[in-house]
């Protein structure tokens, strides 16, 4: 009797993996692509692929819990009469009431007011439930200018003009139609339940030479007081930071691909933009080449989850960073006790991102009263200003064990890379290595 | 009347003192003597005061303007009238690129011809253009009225929402989802209200009335094309 031959596994292919293959089929049967919220979920460099070094015989550590590491930051100290105080360097990332409910939008602003920072508004205006629980608010300026309008550009605290976001550069969004309800519809100017399409252009600036004379215009309202922001995507950063601080800004506010959005294309998410480690030196240089590196403020947003994550940004140069969706994970997003209700949108928490059609069994990502109703704004802003507490005293840690008094103070020489890649990106050197790729010394 | 020279006290002199007029004083009646072309003249207003500039102005005049009733004797640049909430603005020349953008209220009335892009993403205010208007006027106007007593260029109203448009001469073309709508009684009446409101002598009826098809409020794959 023959042998029987041996059988090869079956193999599936590492290119037409089992998500590549659902989504053809998907596209196949709808004939559109694909919508989602969040940022990019690809594997991306990040700052996971930086280490820091920690003193040594060449560096004193501070004490921990007892010798003083500042986290404090002011932004705007350029040019405004009321620069930003803030007690933390991470900041609360504009996302909007419509993509948000009412209740997301209040916990937000009392979590940032606890923790002594700032949130943001986002595209279709200022709630009064926002302004009323934030001590800090910046106010977006966006190219639909839904909501815009001066009574509440003037109690804003900073304004940000939004050129681009990380998750779609050059792209404008869509609020689908079941997410704007009565109340989205009248702050908005449009009819209830149509899709409102957010423009990917200003009305009425083009370019840094307009831009430059749209923030005087934007002082000019506001009689100076207030900080200009900028905010950018991650896609030219060195010209970019360097075109917006001609423009005028008082703050930079750069947003790496990681950076989430409500809603647009999962192929512009995964495929346009720069991973935000790739980022950050290039804006640094800019404002070194300009002198302007602490005098203009640098905001990094884009994938940041925890103290870790926020000292290599500050010791890549930024001044602060800023959070959405690690923000709305601490008020409950994506949380698995929701598991069953995740499973019956056919997802799982971890992994819900559908939040442009409304249905979100947390209550952040909706206009569906009921469900908004289940977020306790005092309950989540809680959440929130505890998780920004652990962050803080995380990058303190960090800083104390670097040898810093202030946060701001740590730097690149404090760090080194785990791949060739972050260590391109970051400029630092490959650990155990004296190479920066790019820079010789090998 | 009060007068201010922009030449001696600046952009933010001017401004500063504008926007410090209190309300009930004697002055609410000023001259702005020697804009240069300067921007953001008169921005941000918020009280029923009467400005007169003499002379050329550049971006965004009168933008974000409250209550004020602000004459530009000449050309206007780039955004006049941008976000306006609620007054009028008064070009007696023509207007650059954007002339009423994003508009919430008020009345902008251009006697001579507005550029590209005029009433662009208008949210409520009202348009009077004695003369022709560039492409894309009316994109993604959401609502209020724009009245063109010349042409426009291409693309007029596209992607257009609630707005509605009456044009006098002749449309280059429409743009997605704009359609020519019937002119019924009350559209008639409004239009003579407002070619009344802006000193203009013209037959309501020899205008025609564009608007919004509707087909592409909610998006549908086989729309594509269209958007």
């Amino acid at each position: 009797m023959a042998a029987k031959i041996p059988d090869t596994l079956p193999r599936k292919s590492a290119t037409f993996d089992d998500y590549t293959l659902s989504e053809i089929r998907r596209a196949a049967a709808t004939g559109i692509y694909d919508i989602r919220g969040g940022g990019a979920k690809r594997q991306l460099p990040h700052f996971d692929d930086l280490l820091f070094l920690g003193a040594s015989m060449s560096r004193y550590p501070l004490e921990g819990y007892r010798e003083t590491c500042d986290t404090r930051v002011v932004l705007g100290t350029q040019f405004a009469k009321n620069p930003i105080k803030l007690d933390i360097p991470i900041t609360i990332a504009g996302m909007s009431f419509g993509s948000l409910s009412a209740q997301a939008k209040e916990a937000l602003g009392r979590g940032a007011t606890i923790a002594g920072t700032s949130t943001t508004t986002g595209d279709g205006g200022m709630t009064p439930e926002e302004r009323g629980q934030s001590k800090t608010l910046v106010y977006q300026y966006l190219p639909s200018r839904y909501g815009m309008n001066p009574n509440d550009l003037r109690k804003a605290d900073a304004i940000e003009v939004v050129v681009g976001q990380g998750a779609k550069p050059g792209g404008g969004g869509m609020l689908l139609g079941q997410k704007i309800s009565d109340r989205v519809a009248e702050m908005r100017n449009l009819p209830k339940g149509i899709d409102q399409r957010s423009a990917c252009r200003h009305p009425d600036w083009t370019g840094p030479d307009d831009l430059a004379i749209k923030i005087q215009e934007l002082r000019e309202i506001t009689n100076w007081e207030k900080p200009i922001y900028v905010k950018i995507s991650g896609t030219r950063p060195f010209y970019d930071t360097a075109l917006s601080v001609k423009a005028g800004a008082d703050v930079v506010v750069l947003d790496g691909m990681q950076g989430g959005t409500a809603a647009t294309q999962e192929v512009f998410i995964e495929h346009v933009g720069q991973p935000t480690l790739a980022c950050i030196r290039p804006a640094v240089e800019a404002l070194q080449d300009l002198g302007m590196h602490r005098k203009v403020q640098l905001v990094i947003s884009g994938g940041i989850r925890n103290g870790a994550d926020v000292a290599k940004a500050l010791a890549l140069g930024a001044d602060a960073v800023s959070i959405g969706t690690a923000a709305l994970v601490a008020l409950g997003d994506n949380d698995p006790a929701l598991e069953e209700e995740y499973n019956k949108l056919g997802t799982t928490a971890g992994a819900y991102d559908d939040w442009h059609e409304g249905r979100d069994p947390a209550g952040i990502s909706t206009q569906d009263p009921e469900l908004a109703m289940r977020l306790d704004p005092i309950a989540a802003g809680r959440r929130l200003a505890n998780y920004l507490k652990v962050m803080t005293l995380e990058a303190q840690t960090i800083a104390r064990a670097c040898g810093k008094s202030h946060v701001n103070n740590l730097e690149p020489e404090d760090l080194v890379a785990l791949t060739v890649e972050a260590a391109a990106m970051a400029q630092v050197p490959l650990a155990g290595t004296n190479w920066i790729p790019g820079q010789g010394g090998y | 009347m009060a007068e201010l020279d922009l030449k001696e006290i600046g952009v933010r002199g001017v401004n500063a003192a504008l926007q410090a007029s209190p309300v009930g004083s004697n002055e609410q009646d000023w001259l702005i003597n020697n804009p240069m072309g300067q921007h953001a003249i008169a921005c941000g207003l918020d009280a029923p005061l009467k400005v007169k500039i003499a002379g050329h102005v550049g971006f965004y005049c009168g933008g974000m303007n409250q209550q004020a009733a602000i004459t530009i004797q000449g050309h206007a640049g780039v955004g006049v009238a941008e976000n306006m909430m609620s007054g009028q603005v008064w070009v007696t020349g023509s207007a650059s690129d954007s002339a009423g953008a994003t508009a919430h209220g008020g009345l902008l009335v251009i006697e001579g011809n507005a550029s590209s892009r005029c009433g662009i993403s208008m949210k409520g205010i009202d348009i009077v253009v004695g003369g022709s208007v560039g492409h894309m006027s009316g994109f993604m106007a959401q609502s209020g009225h724009l009245v063109v007593c010349g042409d426009a260029g291409d693309a007029l109203g596209d992607s257009i929402y609630e707005a509605i448009l009456f044009l006098r001469g002749k449309v280059s073309s429409l743009g997605a989802d704009c359609i020519e709508k019937e002119m019924r009684p009350e559209h008639l009446v409004k239009l003579a209200e407002l070619l009344d409101a802006a000193g203009i002598d013209k037959n309501p009826a020899s205008f025609r009335r564009y608007g919004s098809a509707r087909a592409l409020y909610n998006f549908d794959i086989d729309n594509v094309d269209a958007y």
